[in-house]
């Protein structure tokens, strides 16, 4: 792999005679979104803070593109940290600046830019995160989402290379916690920064995440992929991920991937070799494109509604089901046969097309489904498997019959 | 705490009578450690601010400061002044006729106002109005992790939020004690030349007679070393809010600014004799 762009060596950080980081080892790659995960407490935010400068380490050294930034020269450091955001937890928004004086401020101090080229770039940044009818309001008249999009906007106007989010997702409900980190996802593709992110959320954050980094006992006993923290054999996994996981997801309501894991195990491992069971995979194509068209909160609504259709339908018959990735559902039906199956997903069908679409709008925008639209289809597709062949090759088949159950209206965005 | 010279025996007893002893001089001793490490730090807090005042992009905060602290404080000033002038010209109106000296009372009026009681009490009135709420509005900042946000955007919280206010101050202070002293002689010619009967021209000549520059240079001087005073101190309380050890929060903001008014006026009670003394040698 490249070098790291931030790396930590043995950084110790201690607030009087309490140690909270103890030899810190991490590494942060460009372009990536790295998560840091760890119980409250636990220094995930000491950490973060000495990314930016705001703490420094007792001991140990932090490398910024392989450069200790303590041999930095004063103008090196200052270039260096005028290239990273930080979104507070808090948010840190100036009560009384207006959305708009918030998110100037940065180019009105460092910048010697015109009032017209500085109200471009805001206005930019404004509309790109949704904010038009807000710019001029105070943060206190905000609801918290627009308050983290105002955080959000004023992060980027620099056009940051690294940008830190602290806890971004705090004091959320489920809905708005997968909108805000579906966000930053869709930001950090969009103007490719480097995103470090400080989450709770798991296991929502292994969605947009390339990186976990494990914080576990005053140090990072962790850092790889998502799926390789899956194999992690650790106290941490017992401990913390478990405790944060739950048994079943906050926005969906369907089993974590890790309890569908033991479920299916425990299911199918007592049946014979000649038995049959079925997979359904459903699909909400292209995420992106939606949240760009239509909005999180329909995305997120969207995925939620799938959750509780998909959980009422399924089931009742012994079914148990998870969110596989940000877009993919997967239910297994262990006792039903092709048909049974497909007589079942042709109700779910029914009900959602009838009473799931519609409630999406209807909890979104309170209002009916506008003419105009652009549509976007949800599929879904079935698999028969044995239990002895490999979950995923009977998903991958469930996936190539996939079909369109369903279309998602909206109304295009001038 | 270390107690004998570590080789001697002493009993439990001996130690309690030596500690109970000793106690009130540690705890003296160490207010005034902690006393002197404070205004060690007030004085480079201050110089820190002072350094980044000609910064090109100040000169609109520093307005915007001279509007808050200054111009929107002349109303209760003048309002004080007023009757400050007006108790004093009836005060001494009456001590003075019994000498049959009522013509210096312009005289008497316009030396107290211009060489203490303008200085002191507008300094006092602004402390209470702008000063306190410069350290709570300053310590909110710093709970709500604004000023870390500032220097998230390398936006130096000194330069922004400190040294506007401390110049606006130095600026303001003199303007205020000079309307202040204004219309405190304005209140002393309406006791006792409006209420009293003293002759007008016998009033105001006996302020023409007596009043000289060097008053005038010194009652300025006076107010801007309480503005210098007032300004750190407020800012210095609210900036390190978060470092107070008897409290966190807003509980800590509350004290903060309790301090601020506290520390201010007793510093320009204090100064205001040292200051005085220096510029009578």
């Amino acid at each position: 792999m490249n070098t790291p762009l931030i790396e930590f060596k043995n950084i110790t950080k201690r607030f009087g005679e309490q140690t909270v980081l103890d030899r810190v080892n991490l590494k942060i790659y460009e372009g990536e979104v790295t998560t840091i995960i760890g119980l409250s407490g636990s220094g995930k935010s000491v950490l973060l803070k000495h990314i930016i400068g705001l703490l420094k380490p007792d001991e140990g050294t932090i490398l910024l593109r392989g450069q200790p930034i303590n041999e930095m020269k004063r103008s090196e450091l200052a270039d260096a940290m005028s290239k990273i955001s930080y979104m507070f937890q808090s948010n840190a928004l100036f009560g009384s600046m207006t959305v708009y004086e918030n998110i100037a401020l940065p180019l009105q101090e460092n910048t010697n830019m015109s009032k017209s080229e500085i109200n471009k770039r805001v206005m930019a940044r404004i509309e790109q995160t949704e904010l038009t009818e807000a710019a001029h309001k105070y943060p206190s008249e905000l609801s918290g989402g627009m308050q983290k999009r105002a955080a959000l906007a004023r992060a980027l106007i620099t056009d940051p290379h690294i940008v830190l989010f602290d806890e971004p997702t705090t004091g959320q409900d489920p809905v708005r916690k997968n909108a805000i980190l579906s966000m930053i996802a869709q930001y950090q593709k969009k103007f490719n920064f480097t995103a470090v992110m400080v989450s709770h959320e798991i296991p929502d954050v292994y969605f947009i995440s390339n990186r976990i980094l494990a914080l576990y006992d005053k140090t990072i006993v962790f850092q790889g992929t998502p799926e390789e923290l899956g194999n992690f054999d650790h106290p941490f996994n017992d401990e913390v991920i478990r405790s944060l996981e739950g048994l079943q997801k906050e926005l969906t309501g369907l089993y974590s991937r890790r309890q569908f894991k033991v479920l299916h195990h425990a299911q199918l491992q007592s049946r014979k070799s000649d038995e049959r069971y079925c997979i359904v995979v459903f699909d909400l194509s292209d995420m992106n494109s939606i949240v760009s068209h239509i909005g999180y909160d329909v995305a997120q609504e969207t995925i939620h509604a799938m959750g509780k259709y998909i959980d009422k339908h399924f089931d009742a018959i012994g079914g148990f089901s998870t969110r596989r990735k940000i877009n993919e559902f997967v239910t297994v039906l262990p006792f039903a046969n092709l048909d049974e199956a497909e007589s079942i997903l042709k109700d779910f069908i029914e009900d959602f097309q009838e009473g799931g679409i519609s409630e999406i709008w209807h909890k979104v925008r309170n209002d009916a489904p506008p003419e105009k639209c652009v549509d976007f289809p949800i599929k879904a597709g079935i698999a028969e498997g044995k239990p002895t062949t490999e979950i995923d090759s009977v998903i991958k088949l469930a996936k190539s019959h996939q079909k369109e159950i369903g279309r998602l209206r909206c109304a295009v965005k001038e | 705490m270390s107690f004998g010279d570590g080789k001697t025996n002493y009993s439990d007893g001996e130690r309690s009578l030596y500690l109970s002893l000793t106690k009130p001089f540690a705890v003296i001793g160490q207010n005034v450690i902690n006393g002197i490490n404070s205004m060690g730090a007030a004085t480079i807090f201050l110089v820190m601010a002072m350094l980044k005042t000609f910064h090109p992009k100040q000169f609109s905060k520093v307005i915007q400061q001279i509007y808050y602290i200054g111009a929107r404080s002349t109303t209760i000033i003048m309002l004080v002044s007023l009757f400050t002038g007006m108790v004093l010209g009836l005060q001494s109106y009456h001590a003075l006729v019994q000498f049959g000296a009522q013509g210096s009372l312009g005289t008497l009026v316009s030396l107290s106002l211009i060489r203490e009681l303008g200085p002191v009490l507008t300094a006092i009135m602004i402390t209470a109005r702008a000063g306190s709420a410069i350290t709570a509005e300053i310590g909110v900042q710093r709970i709500s992790e604004q000023i870390d946000a500032l220097e998230t955007m390398r936006i130096d919280p000194f330069r922004y939020l400190v040294t506007p206010r401390i110049t606006a101050a130095i600026i303001s202070f003199p303007l205020l004690t000079t309307v202040f002293d204004l219309i405190g002689i304005i209140g002393g010619y309406v006791s006792s030349v409006v209420l009293m009967g003293l002759n007008a021209g016998v009033y105001s000549h006996s302020i023409q007679s007596y009043v000289d520059m060097e008053d005038l240079t010194n009652g300025f001087v006076k107010s801007v070393v309480f503005a210098i005073i007032v300004a750190t101190v407020c800012c210095y309380q609210g900036y390190f809010v978060h470092m107070r050890e008897d409290s966190k929060g807003a509980k800590a903001v509350g004290l903060a600014t309790t301090s601020a008014v506290v520390i201010s006026c007793v510093l320009i009670l204090v100064s205001d004799y040292v200051v005085t003394s220096l510029l009578m040698v």
